[in-house]
């Protein structure tokens, strides 16, 4: 049985008070890519810790004293996973699926998601955050950044929508 | 009084518990809004399902009110909030490059990280992918270092910029916002969807 989702007014106004929560306690708001970086510099970390030593991008977050994994995001980020577990279970939407449009093959839908996550993840390290960290964090504190990332990522996808129609409608 | 933990009110080794808890709550709101189905999500370039523009707007202006509110009865420090420092060209360059990622991969990191925990594949080959991403960027760094440092503008804040009150700005805000909730209305009617 699939229940339906909640009002959108009432699921934004929920989001504003969960950031309006962490902003109150741990004066930041929140954010999603940089889980993976710390991630990904504690891996790379791992492999070639010569190679970290040396790069002026993963020294900034792997070295003496520094904690990449003990990061508020790494922590936030396994609560997203949580929470978004007890939702779907509560609605009943717990299941293996790739989801995609009927017009597309499954095998397309994957490749194309690789491909965007790919992007995604290049351009949130470079724009210094991606939706929830940049843009929706930003807009909150009334940040130029906010704002410019909000106006870049939906007008580019707005921009680009005709030409990738045949993937979604 | 707020923040806590940067006035250590609240100890420093609380942090992540808060964060933890903080998290909960944002899966949870985000998968009960839908945002867990990256069919959703892109309705909102072809106007058939604007929640992203609903949820994400009114999030971010009953933020951007709790926060007004707050220094207005002295609850919060904003000068103690972390405010995300402007670059502009990276800032720009770095969004146009996430708004392709959007359109092609039908998710943002929060989203696909919500989807694949209620068990969407889909989602998770999107995760894969922002993991190269990242490394990607990570290798190229010192290719790029000169052009992700240019243009920097500091925590510059909208309304300085444009001279006028952070209240007057947040209010026009909400006016823009409204007008948009109207044209997402429209557009669910104009272009409507079957089941999906």
């Amino acid at each position: 049985m699939k229940t339906k989702y909640m009002n959108p007014y009432l699921a934004g106004v929920l989001l504003g008070l969960v950031l309006l929560m962490a902003f109150f306690f741990s004066g930041r708001g929140l954010g999603a890519s940089g889980a993976v970086k710390s991630v990904v510099v504690t891996a790379v970390d791992i492999v070639a810790p010569e190679h970290t030593a040396n790069s002026h991008f993963y020294s900034k977050y792997v070295g003496e004293g520094k904690e990449p994994m003990k990061a508020w995001l790494v922590f936030e980020m396994m609560g997203v996973l949580v929470g978004g577990f007890l939702s779907g279970a509560l609605s009943g939407r717990l299941n293996w699926k790739i989801e995609h449009f009927p017009g597309i093959t499954a095998k397309r839908r994957l490749i194309f998601a690789a491909a965007g996550g790919i992007l995604f993840g290049f351009g949130s390290q470079l724009g210094r955050g991606c939706t929830s960290g940049s843009a929706l964090t930003g807009m909150a504190v009334l940040s130029v950044a906010g704002f410019i990332s909000m106006m870049a990522i939906f007008g580019t996808a707005f921009a680009l929508a005709y030409f990738l129609r045949k993937n979604w409608i | 009084m707020g923040p806590l933990v940067p006035q250590e009110i609240i100890g420093m080794n609380w942090n992540l518990l808060i964060a933890f808890v903080v998290g909960i709550g944002f899966g949870f709101v985000l998968e009960q809004a839908g945002f867990s189905s990256s069919r959703k999500l892109a309705g909102m370039f072809y106007g058939y399902d604007t929640v992203v523009l609903k949820v994400f707007f009114t999030g971010a202006i009953t933020a951007m009110l709790g926060l007004l509110f707050f220094s207005l009865f002295g609850w919060i420090d904003l000068s103690l909030v972390y405010v995300n420092p402007t670059f502009l060209g990276s800032t720009i360059v770095g969004g146009i490059i996430m708004g392709a990622g959007f359109i092609l991969g039908g998710f943002c990191p929060g989203t696909s990280v919500c989807a694949a925990a209620i068990g969407k594949i889909d989602a998770m080959v999107f995760i894969g992918g922002i993991f190269l991403g990242v490394f990607f960027f990570a290798e190229s760094y010192p290719m790029i270092e000169d052009f992700y440092m240019s243009g920097s503008l500091g925590s510059l804040k909208v309304h300085e910029v444009f001279g006028i009150s952070g209240g007057f700005f947040t209010l026009l805000v909400i006016i823009a916002a409204l007008i948009m909730f109207k044209l997402g209305e429209l557009a669910e009617k104009r272009w409507p969807r079957e089941e999906y």
